[in-house]
Parts: C-alpha cells; structure tokens; sequence
C-alpha cells in the first residue's frame, strides 16, 4: 500500500483513483494507517481504504480465499466505461510492482485513445513504437518490432 | 461519498446492480473446478458494481465503484492490515 501512495501523484496525473480493499473493518484501517502507514507515507493513506468483512467483494471478483477468510492480492484496472481491462492475482507472499502497473496504465490510455488503431508490442513503455494492426501486418510483425 | 454513522456493528460492503445469472455467462462455457459461480469479473466485462463502507482522509465514509464512472479505477485486494508486503 505505501509503494502504491508513494505513486499516488503519478497515478492522479493519469486520471487513476485508487480504492484498496480488504476484509479489515474501517476502524482497523483508521488504526493501521495511523500507527504503520503514516510512518511510511509522506501524508498517509489518500485513497479510500475499503472493508470487505464478509467478502462479498472478493467473492465477485474471485479473489476471496474461503479457506482463510481473506482476500488475496488482486489488482484491476478499469476503465472510464467501468469495464476491467486488466487483472493480475498473486498468492500472498509476493508483493506487486505500482511501476509495471503504471506502464499498463499508459498502454491502455493509448490504446483507448487511438481507439484500437494501434496495439502496444511485449515491454511496451511510453515512446516505444506500436503496432498498426491490419492485414499487411499480417506475418510481417519481424520488420517493424523485435524483442527487447 | 457521504460521512457514515460509526455504530457497534460491522457494517461490510455488498455487490450492487445485476445479480450473477446464465446470461453472463457464455453456453455451455465449462465451470474450471474450485470456480465459485460467484465469481463475475473478466477483463473486457464490465466491473461487478458494489457499494461498502471505508476509511478516508481521517473519515468513515461509504464508497460506490459505479460513483467512479468516467475515470480510470485501480481497485487492490490484499490479505490484510497489517501484514508485511
């Protein structure tokens, strides 16, 4: 959480809101923002910290863990028509990374925009070429891009 | 989103709008095994709507995903306060 405030800025000039979720209720969010995150943020926590108690958020989005009784690490990204364009699911141990998040932001932003003229290759970063996808595409992918 | 009442009770958020039905889903799609029929979300599917209660900027509040429309949403689960990643 405090990898993805410290992008919060970043995240807000791109016209992202972020709202995290999990089965804690809203008075332990209050309390771990106050006595961990503020520590680790430069002014806390400023998206809504969402509770989920009974799960009936992770449940829809397929990440709740019946066993357990949490959420596991899920993250989408949806777009301005509400519809989810990308989703990435993680067993618990392993943390995420807000900068490859932020990449797919630009991709999709682009690709949106372009209003599916051009497709964003493997590795794709702001700047890179991208593909015109069309029939004189077709096989001839190796002239215009080639793996990093 | 509007300041809450803080009560005893645990209040916790609920999935609003359609229900999950066999229209969402394609004919015949085989169900993988361990995939709750709960489960609604698919990239290029709309995000399931809910409505649930939250912590921000020092408030109890009340957030709606549908209240977002227009802007672009990360929306991230984790397992819990508190824990180390």
């Amino acid at each position: 959480m405090s990898a993805v405030a410290g992008k919060f800025d970043e995240l807000q000039k791109l016209g992202v809101e972020v709202l995290s979720v999990s089965v804690d209720s809203t008075f332990v969010h209050k309390i771990w923002e106050e006595v961990e995150l503020s520590k680790m943020t430069k002014d806390g926590i400023p998206w809504p910290m969402v509770s989920d108690g009974a799960g009936n958020l992770g449940r829809v989005y397929g990440v709740y863990d019946e066993a357990n009784g949490v959420n596991i690490r899920g993250r989408f990204l949806i777009d301005p028509d509400g519809v989810v364009q990308a989703m990435e699911v993680m067993t618990p141990p392993v943390g995420r990374k807000i900068e490859e998040t932020i990449r797919q932001v630009h991709a999709f932003q682009h690709v949106r925009k372009m209003k599916g003229a051009e497709a964003t290759p493997a590795g794709w970063e702001p700047g890179d070429p991208t593909l015109k996808p069309g029939p004189d595409l077709v096989g001839k992918v190796w002239k215009v891009w080639q793996p990093k | 989103m509007a300041d809450e009442a803080v009560g005893c009770a645990k209040p916790t958020g609920t999935v609003v709008g359609e229900k999950p039905n066999q229209d969402s889903q394609p004919k015949g799609d085989a169900k993988p095994e361990g995939v709750s029929d709960m489960v609604q979300v698919r990239v290029g599917r709309k995000a399931p709507d809910f409505e649930a209660p939250a912590w921000h900027k020092g408030k109890m509040t009340s957030v709606k995903l549908s209240d977002y429309a227009g802007k672009w949403v990360l929306l991230c689960f984790y397992p819990g306060d508190f824990t180390f990643v």
